[in-house]
């Protein structure tokens, strides 16, 4: 419901279109094209992930025994939270599960989280000051959701070559899931199969971790610009009218509801995502055979 | 234009295609989660928050393949790469 910097409305098309185009340095060449790169998103990811960083330090620096603070009960709660998930699911021994999942799980909120600021608000503010486009929400760049799950998919390979050795790291997709004991002509036999079963499943952890979250935000994105359409073309004109009443109005409740609801789907997607992060590496360090 | 035309109307059956049958497995699959939860919660009303945390666990991963299948309908509805591929085949006119 925001003017743009042209004095009449754009066509729905070319509002839709700006609204998912990002603020890239150049135009990437061909799919992979390392050397384009979407400042919006990883702006705002490295602003969240400041943020989220400087905040629960701050917290960890303060915290004491006796009654706790409202901000560090939160952050005690938030931990418990994941700790109490992660004591569950993972049963071997390492340090860095924990505040992985604590990090993804904060981290990937807080991008999800930025999904409930009104569509043309920082957009809007970025235009005035000569940004031609924002997306403002990291969760809905393919590049930021496959870091992550790419970054999760190293250190299960990781965590599988140091419990069960490179050999051992092979072996394995080579022997699941049909085992033929002591008989070593049958197992090479089922091997073909087994890897490429094993194989399937391997990439399609990854590729469902991140294309899960992009798709739930994307799909939320979606539905905020299909409601700003409602009242594109009139804007705060509408107001004149009856008929352009109940148009503000409904996008307006409407908004309202479809936030509170993708708010929640956000915070179900981080959760999930940093849960999977823990059941994948507990699969992965489980000792075998 | 005849065939943008024929395509982006193949495109818009698919795009419904899609959300439908998304929307239909995640139907069934929330149904009988929902039963079967609310089974063990009638079975052991202790164990209801563990179970619904749970529940929720399985709702995100019932959702995974539908909103995918949307986000690739929504990609086909407003940058379709087959309207495009034509587009590049044509040459350019007016």
């Amino acid at each position: 419901m925001f003017r743009h910097m042209i004095s009449e409305a754009p066509s729905p098309n070319e509002y839709i279109l700006h609204h998912l185009t990002f603020l890239t340095n150049r135009s990437p060449k061909g799919i992979l094209d390392f050397s384009a790169i979407n400042l919006d998103s990883v702006f705002f990811s490295v602003l969240l992930a400041v943020l989220f960083g400087g905040l629960f330090y701050a917290a960890a620096r303060r915290v004491t025994t006796g009654v706790p603070s409202r901000f560090q009960n939160f952050v005690e709660w938030v931990v418990e939270l994941v700790d109490a998930q992660v004591k569950d699911i993972f049963h071997g021994q390492s340090r860095l599960i924990a505040p992985l999942a604590l990090t993804i799980f904060c981290w990937v909120f807080l991008f999800n989280a930025l999904d409930v600021v009104p569509l043309d608000l920082l957009p809007g503010a970025a235009g005035a000051a000569g940004i031609g486009h924002l997306r403002i929400v990291p969760s809905t760049d393919l590049n930021i959701v496959f870091g992550l799950s790419l970054t999760v998919l190293l250190l299960i390979i990781f965590y599988s070559v140091a419990m069960k050795g490179v050999v051992g790291f092979f072996a394995e997709f080579a022997l699941h899931p049909l085992r033929i004991k002591g008989r070593p002509l049958m197992q090479a036999l089922v091997a073909p199969f087994n890897i490429v079963v094993e194989f399937a499943s391997f990439l399609a952890r990854p590729v469902s971790l991140a294309l899960r979250l992009y798709g739930n935000m994307f799909a939320g994105e979606m539905v905020f610009i299909l409601i700003a359409l409602i009242t594109l073309s009139s804007g705060f004109a509408g107001l004149a009218s009856l008929g352009g009443w109940v148009g503000t109005v409904g996008a307006l409740l409407l908004g309202i509801l479809w936030s509170l609801f993708d708010l929640f789907i956000g915070f179900l997607q981080a959760f999930i995502f940093a849960i999977l992060t823990v059941v994948y590496l507990s699969a992965a360090s489980e000792h075998h055979d | 234009m005849e065939s943008i035309a024929h395509i982006e109307a193949m495109t818009v059956l698919a795009v419904g295609i899609i959300f439908g049958m998304g929307a239909f497995g995640t139907a069934i699959g929330f149904g009988l989660l929902g039963g079967r939860f609310l089974e063990g919660m009638a079975r052991q009303p202790e164990l209801a928050p563990a179970l619904l945390g749970r529940a929720f666990i399985f709702v995100a991963l019932l959702d995974a393949v539908t909103f995918i299948g949307i986000g690739f309908a929504l990609f086909f509805t407003f940058a379709n790469p087959f309207v495009a591929a034509v587009q590049a085949l044509q040459p350019a006119a007016h």
